[in-house]
């Protein structure tokens, strides 16, 4: 069962940073809509909520979003609709309903590295960065591949560009975990394909990336392409759906965002 | 942990544990409304207002709640009313176990979204099971109460 012994709501980074950092079971809290169905002893949890970091700017060069922004801020956020075709919000509102949307938090899903994340995949695809109160900044596909150290993930980062981008999913149901998610992105050109609920967390494909980036697209070549991701990536097996089904599954879903981005005007 | 709380519209003050999650506070303090009907996160039974949001205050820690806004079903008894008769009227209420999560949805929902399409109103009620209906009823019973170009 999850216990907590103490809950913590502190002001600053610096005092939550601390409190964490004490005790080895000391907790960051998210949306906890995850961490209740597990059996983590939580000795002091440490709550991010008075912070003001629920949040969407739009800055010069970034959208920043706060680690306690919740999947259904990023849903009818106007300004996430107007770029990259609106991905995001499109990812996002594929997870359980409004009430849980209205729950889960940005920063604990990317913090957490969760494989059958929506939202992960199409951060990837996009010039996404996130900073860390120790850690400092890094790009989205660093983090994801150093250690996991404890840190609190307090805001992400997505570059503003004209980029055009896709997402596909695949699940047994509606509002159900995905089997597999793939989201590609194009700007000028440079092509970026990544593929999460493998059901390891989300990856770019950077050989099928780079090899698209080199032009010439017809049919054959996006099938190509789609071989390729298939072939780079590894995939394994759940109770959703073995390695060998993803792997077939994704030549559909790659070919299918890069047809969508493709038909972008 | 002693938190304040405003439970429809009244300032109420709650003895409640670290661990302890609001749909057990609020049934503990008389809000029967609330229903608890899986172990996942999944199903909308829970449904309270946050703020004026709907939430599953089954995934919600009470002491993270302090000084918040919370609505039940309990709250808006005469809305509550009103859409319950139509659900009755269209036969889509069977064992009713799931009605308040899913009225409490659909209360938020008029108020969020103006003129919804269908493909809108599945998609919002998404969170909200059922394991007697298939829907339909509900589906019929929600386009009724809103009314406008869906009838």
């Amino acid at each position: 069962m999850f216990t907590i012994d103490n809950l913590v709501q502190p002001e600053t980074l610096e005092e939550a940073y601390k409190i964490l950092t004490e005790k080895r079971n000391n907790t960051i809290l998210g949306g906890c809509a995850y961490l209740r169905l597990g059996s983590q002893r939580i000795g002091t949890a440490v709550d991010l909520s008075k912070m003001n970091l629920n949040f969407i700017k739009e800055q010069d060069e970034y959208i920043a979003l706060g680690c306690m922004t919740t999947f259904r801020d990023v849903e009818i956020s106007p300004v996430l609709h107007e770029y990259f075709g609106g991905v995001l919000p499109k990812a996002v509102s594929n997870v359980v309903g409004v009430q849980f949307r209205n729950i889960v938090t940005v920063g604990a899903s990317v913090y957490a590295r969760y494989g059958f994340s929506d939202l992960i995949t199409p951060l990837l695809a996009l010039d996404t960065e996130v900073q860390l109160y120790r850690g400092g900044r890094m790009s989205l596909e660093m983090f994801l591949n150093k250690p996991l150290e404890k840190d609190i993930l307090a805001t992400v980062f997505i570059k503003k560009s004209a980029k055009k981008a896709a997402y596909q999913h695949l699940r047994k149901s509606a509002s159900d975990y995905p089997i597999l998610n793939v989201a590609v992105s194009n700007l000028d050109n440079q092509w970026i394909i990544a593929v999460g609920a493998r059901p390891q967390r989300a990856a770019i494909s950077r050989h099928a990336s780079e090899e698209l980036s080199k032009g010439n697209m017809t049919n054959e070549k996006i099938d190509h392409i789609a071989s390729l991701v298939a072939e780079e990536l590894s995939y394994g097996t759940n109770m959703r759906g073995n390695a060998e089904y993803r792997k077939a599954i994704s030549k559909v879903l790659v070919k299918r965002a890069i047809s969508e981005v493709l038909q972008w005007k | 942990m002693e938190i304040g709380v405003i439970i429809n519209n009244e300032e109420v003050t709650l003895q409640v544990s670290a661990d302890e999650f609001l749909a057990d506070t609020l049934r503990t303090y008389g809000m029967l409304g609330i229903r608890k009907g899986c172990d996942t996160t999944s199903c909308g039974l829970c449904t309270v207002w946050l703020d004026g949001k709907p939430t599953l205050s089954c995934s919600i820690l009470s002491a993270r709640v302090q000084g918040r806004k919370i609505t039940t079903i309990e709250g808006v008894e005469k809305e509550a009313a009103e859409f319950a008769h139509i659900l009755a009227a269209e036969g889509a209420d069977q064992c009713g176990f799931c009605s308040p999560g899913f009225i409490m949805t659909v209360l938020a929902m008029k108020s969020e979204l103006k003129n919804p399409t269908e493909e809108e109103i599945v998609h919002y009620l998404t969170g909200n099971l059922c394991r007697c209906t298939g829907y339909a009823g509900q589906l019929r019973a929600v386009k009724k109460y809103l009314g406008g170009s869906l009838l």
